[in-house]
């Protein structure tokens, strides 16, 4: 079976040799070979994340530094390339933001962190995604000023574990995780290794994403696993999760041309970029929030069980062109097809009807809210 | 009766005129969870090759393909409330179509069990 992907060498996580050990289907993905999904099938991978724990492997996507003189130059470096607020984001406070073209359009999504030590104050880290960290890097080089630099991070891998018990059995080895609110990170030690938490993911429920280093990923994962609430979860169980939880897949779900009013992700922008701009594209992006955007991201809910996917054309009742499906398939959790795609935005308020077309025949749907299923995030009460 | 098997992974069962077609355990096996099946309609014809069903398994549509010529006398009816089946008993209880056999010269080119695990061996 050699060269069995016919396209070169590809990359490998520091976890490749235990997703092959349990036994996965490894599939190439952005140029990794990455687990689609274990022995267990993606259906009860899914319903493993929601009722107990998942363990995933992140390492693919890209972790970097921003690093700049104090926060307020790194923070204004990075608010230049996106619609998001940095300089009022705390000392371990984690925010969702997108970067943007000229145009409006996103030219990825990530996640960033401002350190929970004041002394680190002029670093931010991001998360970007494997398929475009190439391209981001090179936009960021290009687009900060002379005194933020861009620092890669090569030698740490990411690992996330997600669901209703995820966070107690990280505690067990990481006390301090059991301390930290959705959207906040610090770091800490988990069994005496050196790693950085945030309690954040991309299922929908609570959890955490641990950066940790690459030589000790295997360790952290097998002692995860030894626990009988954890089972490894692969991309095929990511996706469906995600999807489930209303949650973007860049590339598909958003993309270049998309802005993020039209993405449906105007959470990402905090109040004064909204009216100060100052970002790629702000025009564009504030006449869409001013006078509403032409086309909309919605979630659909299918009547049938047949599911609908990417590429679908979305149709009124009457046979009238009004969008495309960016994201769909059989929801577990749900236990009925779903969908995401951009209409419209006349056609986008939860309870139209409209159908999506699979191999020539219309399947009913309705737009629905987003989440299909209800987010689970740790809010901490306030004191 | 006797079992054919062709390269997509489709057997089919013979008994007199009439052949019963579904998916081997490895094709389920490759597919995942199976959540919808669609299946041809009785009367319609088919060629050998035709598009005749499609398999959804969470992650993906893959299509059934007929393995011969003939016209779909019966579809399985039981697989559109639970599509499972197809993961827990694809070469048996879930049977896709039964069809007329149009030319029996066709079946002659089609693997039998011996020959199809060796097949598959090779994947």
């Amino acid at each position: 079976m050699a060269d069995a992907h016919g396209e070169g060498a590809l990359k490998k996580t520091p976890l490749y040799d235990l997703h092959v050990e349990l036994g996965a289907r490894m599939v190439p993905f952005a140029g990794y070979d990455m687990p689609v999904q274990y022995p267990a099938g993606i259906m009860t991978e899914h319903k493993a994340t929601r009722d107990s724990a998942g363990l995933f492997d992140v390492s693919h996507m890209g972790q970097a530094l921003l690093i700049g003189p104090d926060h307020e130059t790194t923070a204004r470096a990075l608010e230049a390339l996106t619609p998001s607020n940095f300089v009022e984001l705390g000392h371990g406070r984690q925010r969702y933001t997108v970067l943007l073209n000229a145009e409006g359009g996103i030219i990825d999504d990530l996640m960033v962190t401002r350190p929970l030590d004041p002394a680190e104050d002029g670093k931010l880290m991001i998360v970007v995604n494997a398929a475009c960290k190439d391209g981001d890097y090179a936009h960021l080089a290009a687009n900060l000023p002379a005194d933020v630099k861009l620092e890669i991070i090569e030698d740490r891998a990411l690992i996330a574990l997600q669901g209703p018990k995820a966070v107690d059995v990280v505690a067990a080895h990481a006390p301090a995780a059991a301390d930290l609110a959705f959207m906040t990170a610090a770091p800490m030690e988990f069994d005496g290794i050196a790693v950085h938490v945030a309690r954040a993911g991309y299922t929908g429920e609570d959890g955490v994403e641990m950066s940790v280093p690459a030589g000790a990923a295997e360790a952290i994962c097998r002692a995860l696993l030894a626990d009988e609430r954890v089972s490894p979860i692969g991309l095929g169980a990511r996706d469906s999760l995600r999807l489930e939880a209303g949650l973007c897949l860049y590339g598909h779900d958003i993309d270049t041309t998309t802005s993020p009013v039209e993405g449906n992700i105007t959470f990402c922008m905090q109040k004064r970029r909204r009216e100060e701009g100052g970002f790629p594209g702000a025009e564009r992006i504030q006449a869409e929030l001013k006078d509403g955007p032409g086309r909309l991201r919605v979630g659909l809910k299918l009547e049938g069980r047949a599911p609908a996917r990417e590429g679908a054309e979305i149709r009124t009742p009457d046979g009238i062109l009004v969008g495309t499906l960016t994201s769909g398939g059989f929801a577990p959790t749900v236990g009925a097809p779903i969908a995401m795609g951009y209409v419209a935005t006349e056609h986008g308020t939860p309870g139209t009807r409209l159908d999506l077309m699979v191999r020539g025949k219309p399947l009913a749907a309705e737009v629905v809210e987003m989440p299909f299923v209800p987010n689970r995030y740790y809010r901490k009460p306030k004191a | 009766m006797t079992t054919f098997y062709t390269k997509d992974h489709e057997w089919i069962a013979v008994a007199g005129d009439i052949a019963t077609v579904g998916v081997t355990s490895y094709a389920q096996g490759q597919l995942g969870d199976v959540v919808y099946v669609e299946l041809p309609e009785g009367g319609k014809a088919l060629s050998q090759g035709d598009e005749a069903a499609v398999v959804e398994s969470v992650k993906a549509a893959s299509e059934v393909y007929a393995p011969i010529d003939g016209e779909v006398t019966e579809a399985n009816d039981a697989l559109a409330d639970a599509p499972a089946m197809v993961n827990e008993d694809p070469e048996a209880g879930a049977w896709f179509w039964k069809m007329s056999i149009a030319d029996k010269s066709q079946l002659d080119d089609l693997m039998d069990a011996t020959a199809y695990k060796a097949y598959v061996d090779t994947l």
